[in-house]
């Protein structure tokens, strides 16, 4: 299961903008490389993420072999009640992560 | 023809001076919809030294209200074997359409967002980035 | 020879009055992600690190602060890396994400403390050889560009002095995590000079004198390179 990495304030007021920033263990490989014996490297990169907090979707993004290796995405949400954040992933190899951490929203 | 109307006609004439709205990846959401350049903020460093990890934020001025959002914003790389990148979902729940992320980039070359409103209108912006070459290539 | 070797001692004093990180050398970019563990991928491998620390050492280790700067070593004779310290028990295979997260993590948790390794200047006579001995197709010396020529221009980078203290480090050429030999055998390999294999003696006498040479510098496992 790849690590990641979710960087969010500890807590918000109802309301707040907040700040989400997730660094994943991947490496978005492009099917370009070649490995030390001269083979090439099949590609392998996660293709779909979905964010979820407290169980609505809000983000959502298609990547590609054009985003760096160990993808770092930076996004917004507003901060409605305490919940959790879901993140899932799925890559080329038909291989799913996930991460999840939790916001503590006060009124 | 009402003069409003006549403006109005004018201004679905104006291309993206960025990227073509006939070049294939771009119709393939567009469906043929006029890009017009403007209301997205693409930052990238001018200079990148390395073209395996490059800064990208893309900013849409829009008011993410339920009536006037950002849909989706779509990423695509001149010159990288596989020119489309990323596409961020953002939708009216989004209280603000800024996305951040790193590119790999294949060399010099231009990038290319394209942000699509809930009106189904499409805006475009773009930053071309030097990728500089490493000196000592590193075989492992 | 002899005077060659003074003036080897010469420029590596001069050099050590002045030790300077490699993150004095690289861009905003990658100084800017050095500066943020959000943001810093190698981060994702010192967090494997603390995980695995927890299921496999924590049964006798409590912590791991300081310890880096005490590594590489000389012990009963014979060099220790982090790397060998750390492979005691299970021995992880050399550049395997399982041993570069826990040394990243055993170093990181040094991060900020400068390199104080007890190591005397005849423990790195070979590796100080090493340093200055040509090799390769380029038929280049370590200290030629490290020594010699730190800051001046290779093509469109910037040669840094060639310290150790950022490692294991997230370097953008490798997109993932890497360790001080890796880097090593990178240079080498720039060289079109044979590659000394991973825990060699040739190795580990280069790592011991890096290290000595760098005592000082604060550690800053996970450094970002390019």
């Amino acid at each position: 299961m790849a690590l990641a990495r979710i960087d969010l304030p500890h807590a918000a007021r109802r309301g707040e903008l907040v700040e989400v920033r997730i660094v994943i263990q991947h490496p978005m490989e492009t099917g370009f490389r070649r490995a030390p014996q001269g083979e090439r490297v099949p590609r392998n990169a996660i293709h779909s993420l979905v964010c979820r907090y407290s169980g609505t979707e809000v983000f959502r993004a298609t990547l590609s072999t054009g985003i760096a290796a160990n993808p770092f995405l930076r996004f917004f949400l507003r901060a409605t009640q305490s919940g959790d954040l879901d993140f899932w992933w799925l890559d080329d190899d038909e291989v799913q992560g996930a991460a999840q951490t939790h916001l503590v929203v006060s009124s | 023809m009402k003069r409003r109307e006549f403006i109005g006609s004018l201004t679905a004439l104006a291309v993206s001076p960025h990227i073509s709205t006939t070049d294939p990846l771009v119709y393939s959401f567009t469906r043929g919809r006029p890009v017009r350049p403007g209301r997205v903020k693409l930052e990238m460093p001018p200079l990148a030294e390395n073209g395996h990890s490059v800064a990208m934020t893309v900013r849409v001025d829009s008011p993410m209200t339920p009536s006037d959002h950002v849909r989706a914003v779509y990423l695509i790389a001149e010159k990288n074997p596989v020119r489309d990148m990323a596409v961020f979902y953002l939708g009216a729940h989004c209280p603000r359409a800024e996305v951040s992320s790193r590119l790999r980039l294949n060399g010099s070359q231009q990038v290319v967002a394209i942000a699509e409103l809930s009106d189904g209108s499409f805006w475009s912006d773009a930053a071309f980035v030097e990728v500089r070459e490493a000196a000592c290539t590193d075989g492992g | 020879m002899r005077k060659y070797l003074i003036l080897a001692a010469l420029i590596a004093c001069a050099a050590q009055a002045q030790n300077r990180s490699g993150l004095e050398f690289a861009s905003d970019e990658i100084r800017r992600l050095q500066a943020s563990d959000a943001e810093n991928p190698g981060m994702l491998w010192v967090d494997q690190g603390a995980k695995l620390f927890a299921q496999k050492c924590a049964s006798c280790h409590v912590s791991m602060k300081g310890v880096a700067t005490r590594y590489p070593a000389v012990e009963d004779g014979r060099i220790v890396t982090l790397e060998a310290k750390i492979r005691h028990k299970e021995a992880f295979a050399y550049e395997s994400d399982e041993l570069l997260a826990l040394t990243s993590y055993v170093a990181h948790q040094s991060r900020g403390m400068p390199m104080n390794t007890k190591i005397s200047e005849k423990d790195v006579e070979k590796g100080k050889a090493a340093y200055y001995r040509r090799r390769g197709q380029m038929n280049l010396a370590c200290a030629h560009c490290h020594e010699q020529n730190w800051g001046k221009h290779l093509g469109a980078e910037t040669l840094s002095q060639g310290q150790p203290n950022g490692y294991p480090a997230y370097r953008l050429e490798w997109q993932k995590m890497g360790s001080l030999e890796r880097r090593i055998r990178a240079c080498m390999f720039g060289l079109h000079a044979e590659l000394p294999p991973y825990g060699s003696d040739a190795m580990l006498e280069l790592e011991l004198f890096l290290v000595w040479r760098a005592n000082g510098l604060p550690i800053e496992t996970p450094a970002v390179r390019r």
